[in-house]
């Protein structure tokens, strides 16, 4: 029996499969702890606690989840006008030099308030950069995105090599980073904010850039479903000639799908860079971009999923390092290994269950309808 | 082989194909109902009907594509199960499908052994492939240069090599699936050369076409479909076009003929001058073209598909520019350096129904009050400058279906959803409703049920009325008869001939389309 | 041209060889898998864990030969999930390739943790379970003659079984493609699916086949790098290799033979920044070692850009294969 062409009821279809895929992801986690001979569901618990167990770790779990929301609303803004942009790592990475150069040169000489947006926009505005090379080169010159921005990745990551080892380095030190900025430019810590209102918490590395990611899911919402430039995205997602018959410039809007993409990805800077190490450093969005996509894929490219999906990875992240604490066999990576599970279900594999749901659906339906 | 064939001819040998009960059903489409069909061996038996009239899907049944979901299938008077193309091709049946079956990148040898390679080594199956058939070439007389890449040949050389590839698969029931519709009439006539030559040798043919002519020229016996179901087969000696016809769409097919007009002294709506249009591999897809269409008249432009008619419509919509010369499109002058994108040819009143809807004319996965705004997303009154009026959409979307009788009239259901017939009728309420000054109108009634085609044939009557320049594009030879004031024929990207619609006849027409009219004169 | 810089050369050749050879299984594994019209961005994942099964079993047996079949069967096995993932449930194959290579990323460091708990390594092995250099015949007794013995000594003479293999593989995959009746079915279904389909062939078993050799080709990739190259695996051993590979395969445009060129001048550049590392050259100054790293993606990026040449991709690749409407 042929099943695609059978419609399902939408909360199968959005909510049921999904959850299931990330059931089944689960599982083959739990095996994996099983094969090394730990206990799944202590390491299940252990987790929680870990994330939110204590008011530090869901400052942690927070911190986490606020880099996930901005790299998944990424690859979603993208996907919405089919194109894969697997180059998240990168545009944040570019991001972050945005952010160091602005601030190398202004951060003695100006005001936060001055200070924080131009960090801000310079972190969106050269991620959308690294981003629009590869979106212009598929537009224009017909190269491939997936391989264009793999290659960008790694050519970020020489450059920012290059950059930060031979011209950006702080003089006299010895690790590849640059001077602390002034802290005009440090975007204020969570604890901080809540303490002008008189309101202790724990310190965390939790920022405002969090709210930023907030704002961002809203904006994206607002974008991508509300407005007549996110129909046309759609339009050309779904159907370049139908983009082409509607006047509708379908190069144009890989250019602009990307340039946004790109931006989103580039915030992580403003977290990490911004919020956290107030110095450029090396490897710093370690992974966040990849992650991003596993988070797009889980939360299907709408802002409310990716928000579940990016707090989901959050747990993931901050539960695991307390994990692998807590269980010596257990390590970090294990968050990794998990991560590739939920692209593999939630994403290659997602349509796996579906024949299946399918014919049980149908074989409900059919019992009570006689 | 062949012999044994011949010999046996006459005598009473059981059915090439004898199906009996298929049915199968895609989702809620009934495509084969109940379908009874006797092949005789050796014959040419024609299959006619009208598009989505099920043929296609009873072919593939036949060739393994699809599985029946009930029936049987007697092959030379043993049962057969096809659950594959594999089993078609050993029990001899091959198939000359309507979009090739091959490898651009490959020869017309490699095609032709490719699945049916004599040896894991290709020096060695190439050779065995090669000597096949020089011997086929000079038995069937089908002769194609073996060692020319197929994306280098003519269509009809390349139609041959699906038929050689069935002939080198020892197949002894050939199919064709609208073997005429991408061949210029030479070729087509080379082609029935051909299949005369097989029947000769002892093949078995099925003919699939929706042209009556052919079914005529020369099939033994001819079968109606008609919404998935047989319902006739005769002798095509005992039978005329007119019957069948009858017989394809259970009526006329257009009952209605609608008054003629004569504007002669109008304003030009449209005014092509001397335009080219040369696609990327270089080929003029229009070809020094002239004509003109005034207001308050409709300009049907017939031709066999693929004559370079979707290529006007592109060119007049601005989806693609001219390469050289000019036309004028509601007082707006195009050429090569003033294009004008399809969203500005919508704000000077150009409006564009498109010949394929699935593909340009909506968005399958967007609702239809989404599909509605396709092309009018940056119109004011569909957006305060960014966000778009929702709630305004789908009133407007909701009227639009009212007023063309699009069923279900629910702005929230998937594009998808909708028949054939009501898509069309939301597309073309979308482009009419916005008052068109030029309507540009390709297949209005391709794949649409027939309810629906007097209402759609009405509406466009009703622009030109209106004062709207019509230019309407179909394959159709009925539809362009019964609703166009003027006639222009399009062959190989010119404009062939042109005729009033009230003198109009279709064996002119015919002959103008095949481009042979001073032949006969 | 004097001794010292022939010497340079030749070392440097060697040296090249020797950081192709992964590149060059990986890129023919590549080949097969796109050229039936599967994308694989997952050569990466697989030589990771092919390397961290190689490196485990010859910890535990001491028998290259079992590490390496290890390996292989390893690597297989995720080919076949890539497999089960595009030809079986058309999943997207980028996705799916990501997946695998993100799994392998954590899953190798992972057991190796729990398994040896030496920071992601597997242990030391002693040279008997590894491949190590072979002495071919002839080599000492020509390797005085100038330039011709020389680079025979040098560069093609001393290297590891594997070397040798990767080396084989190209002409191998080449009679494969071109050659054979396999090769030509699957070249069809990479360009046209649905014609192999009609012509009674099954598509799905014809690309599970091609992921397979793919999968085997980065499983003995990844048993070089963890027991010949190298005497453990270590985590993110492969560092990128598969990508670089990739790149390759696009380079020399899914073609065997080009395909083995890009390999050797990504890997002649790899062996060369090691030793520009802190070189003024005349003219150009001091090269920065990480432009000539990325010099084989800037290079791939230009490539398909289509400023030198146009790299046409098989046509259906990237697109999953579906029958029914």
């Amino acid at each position: 029996m042929n099943t695609s062409n059978v419609e399902l009821p939408t909360w199968i279809e959005v909510v049921l499969i999904p959850l299931l895929n990330i059931f089944l992801a689960l599982v083959f986690s739990g095996l994996i702890i099983l094969a090394i001979g730990e206990d799944p569901i202590k390491a299940v618990g252990i987790m929680i606690n870990g994330a939110f167990g204590y008011d530090e770790a869901i400052g942690y779990t927070l911190y986490y989840t606020t880099n996930f929301i901005f790299t998944g609303l990424a690859v979603a803004v993208a996907f919405h006008a089919r194109l894969f942009n697997i180059g998240g790592e990168g545009q944040a990475y570019i991001g972050g030099l945005g952010v160091g150069l602005a601030f190398l040169l202004l951060d003695k000489h100006l005001p936060a308030l001055l200070l924080i947006p131009i960090g801000i926009l310079m972190a969106a505005v050269f991620g959308a950069l690294w981003a629009f090379i590869p979106a212009w080169l598929q537009a224009y010159r017909g190269s491939h995105i997936v391989i264009t921005t793999i290659m960008f990745n790694f050519i970020a990551a020489s450059l920012m090599v290059y950059l930060l080892v031979n011209v950006l380095i702080m003089p006299g030190s010895m690790s590849p980073e640059t001077r602390e900025f002034d802290t005009a430019g440090w975007l204020p810590f969570m604890h901080e904010l809540f303490a002008w209102f008189g309101v202790n918490i724990t310190r965390t590395p939790l920022n405002m850039s969090f709210l930023l990611a907030l704002v961002c899911c809203v904006l994206v919402w607002l974008y991508i479903w509300k407005t007549q430039w996110g129909y046309a995205l759609r339009t050309a997602g779904h159907s370049e000639a139908a983009a082409v018959y509607a006047g509708i410039n379908p190069k144009r809007i890989v250019i602009i799908a990307m340039c946004i993409s790109g931006g989103l990805a580039g915030l992580v800077a403003v977290n990490e860079i911004m919020g956290v190490h107030h110095r450029l450093l090396l490897n710093f969005p370690a992974g966040y971009g990849f992650t991003g996509i596993a988070v797009a894929l889980m939360g299907r490219n709408h802002p409310l999923g990716i928000l579940v999906a990016s707090l989901l990875f959050g747990v993931l992240y901050q539960g695991g390092t307390e994990l692998a604490f807590e269980v010596p066999k257990i390590t970090r990576e294990m968050v990794v290994a998990i991560q590739g599970l939920i692209i593999l279900f939630s994403g290659a594999l997602a349509l796996m269950l579906r024949p299946w749901t399918v014919r049980v659906w149908l074989g409900l339906t059919r019992q009570s309808a006689t | 082989m062949t012999a044994d064939r011949r010999t046996q001819e006459g005598g009473s040998l059981p059915p090439a194909i004898e199906l009996r009960k298929i049915s199968k059903r895609f989702g809620n489409v009934q495509a084969n109902q109940d379908i009874d069909l006797r092949v005789e061996s050796g014959t040419i038996h024609g299959i006619v009907g009208e598009n989505g009239a099920g043929k296609s899907t009873l072919m593939s049944i036949l060739y393994g594509f699809y599985q029946a979901d009930s029936g049987n299938i007697l092959i030379n008077g043993h049962t057969r199960k096809i659950k594959s193309s594999r089993e078609a091709i050993e029990a001899g049946i091959g198939m000359v499908h309507q979009h090739f079956m091959l490898v651009d990148t490959f020869t017309v040898l490699e095609n032709v052994m490719l699945g049916a390679e004599q040896s894991h080594l290709l020096k060695t199956s190439g050779a065995h492939a090669r000597d096949a058939l020089r011997h086929l070439a000079d038995e069937y007389e089908l002769k194609v240069p073996l060692d020319t890449l197929i994306g280098d040949l003519p269509v009809g050389q390349q139609q041959r090599t699906e038929i050689l590839k069935a002939l080198y698969r020892n197949a002894d029931i050939l199919i064709l699936d609208e073997p005429t519709g991408v061949l210029t009439p030479q070729e087509a006539d080379q082609l029935f050369r051909v299949l005369q030559v097989l029947k000769e040798r002892g093949v078995t043919i099925i003919l699939i076409t929706h042209k009556l002519r052919e079914i005529m020229d020369i099939t033994d016996n001819v079968s109606v479909l008609r919404l998935g179901k047989i319902v006739s087969t005769q002798r095509t000696a005992d039978t005329d076009m007119a019957t069948l016809a009858e017989l394809m769409v259970g009526r006329k097919l257009v009952t209605q003929s609608f008054d003629k007009v004569s504007n002669a002294d109008a304003d030009t709506g449209i005014s092509v001058r001397n335009v080219t249009v040369t696609d990327e591999r270089g080929l003029n897809r229009l070809n020094n073209i002239s004509f003109d269409v005034r207001r308050g008249e409709i300009v049907g432009i017939a031709g066999v598909a693929g004559n370079g008619q979707s290529t006007l419509l592109e060119l007049l919509s601005g989806i693609k520019s001219p390469s050289t010369g000019e036309f004028t499109i509601n007082n707006h002058v195009v050429s090569t350096d003033a294009a004008l994108d399809p969203a500005r040819m919508r704000d000077i009143g150009v409006q564009h129904v498109p010949e394929d809807r699935l593909r340009l004319g909506l968005v399958k996965a967007f609702s239809a009050a989404e599909s509605s705004l396709l092309g009018y997303h940056t119109k004011p009154a569909f957006n305060w400058r960014m966000f778009l009026k929702a709630s305004t959409i789908r009133e407007a979307c909701k009227r639009l279906m009212v007023a063309f009788d699009v069923r279900p009239p629910d702005p929230k259901l998937k594009s998808a959803s909708f028949s054939g017939g009501n898509q069309q009728k939301l597309i073309l309420a979308r482009e009419l409703d916005k008052a068109p000054s030029v309507l540009l109108v390709g297949q209005p009634t391709r794949g649409v049920d027939i309810g629906a085609i007097e209402l759609i044939h009405r509406k466009i009557v009703e622009m030109r009325d209106n004062g709207c320049a019509v230019l309407l594009v179909s394959v159709e030879l009925d539809e362009i008869m019964a609703l166009s004031d003027r006639i222009l024929v399009m062959y190989e990207g010119q404009v062939v001939g042109s005729m009033h619609g009230s003198e109009a006849d279709k064996t002119t027409l015919g002959l103008m389309m095949a481009n042979a009219l001073d032949q006969v004169a | 041209m004097d001794a010292i810089t022939l010497t340079t050369l030749l070392a440097t050749l060697d040296a090249t060889l020797r950081v192709s050879t992964p590149l060059i299984l990986c890129a023919m594994a590549g080949l097969f898998s796109e050229r039936s019209g599967i994308v694989d961005i997952s050569l990466e994942g697989k030589m990771l864990s092919a390397a961290f099964a190689a490196g485990t079993l010859a910890a535990i047996t001491g028998s290259p030969w079992v590490a390496l079949l290890g390996a292989i069967i390893v690597s297989i096995g995720l080919a076949l999930v890539h497999g089960f993932a595009c030809i079986t449930h058309r999943g997207d194959q980028v996705v799916s390739g990501l997946a695998i290579n993100v799994l392998a990323s954590g899953l190798t460091i992972v057991l190796g943790i729990a398994w040896f708990s030496q920071g992601g390594q597997t242990p030391a092995l002693a040279s008997e379970a590894r491949f190590m250099p072979l002495e071919l015949p002839l080599s000492s007794s020509i390797a005085n003659v100038p330039v011709i013995g020389q680079f025979f000594d040098t560069v093609i003479n001393g290297h590891n079984l594997l070397v040798y293999i990767a080396l084989l593989a190209v002409p191998a995959t080449w009679w494969v493609v071109y050659r054979t009746r396999f090769g030509l079915r699957l070249r069809a279904v990479g360009e046209n699916p649905l014609a192999v389909d009609t012509t009674g062939i099954s598509v799905s078993r014809l690309r599970y086949f091609s992921v397979m050799i793919c999968g085997a080709l980065c499983g003995v990739a990844g048993a070089y790098l963890a027991i010949a190259q190298n005497a453990a695996f270590s985590r993110e051993m492969t560092a990128g290799q598969g990508y670089i590979a990739l790149a390759a395969m696009i380079f020399g445009k899914w073609r065997p033979m080009p395909a083995l060129l890009a390999c050797l001048m990504f890997g002649f550049l790899d062996a060369v920044s090691i030793r520009l590392q802190g070189i003024v050259l005349p003219v150009i100054g001091e090269v920065p070692v990480q432009l000539i790293q990325a010099l084989p993606y800037i290079l791939t990026v230009v490539l398909l850009a289509g400023f030198i040449g146009r790299a046409i991709a098989p046509k259906a690749v990237g697109i999953p294969f579906t029958k029914e409407r």
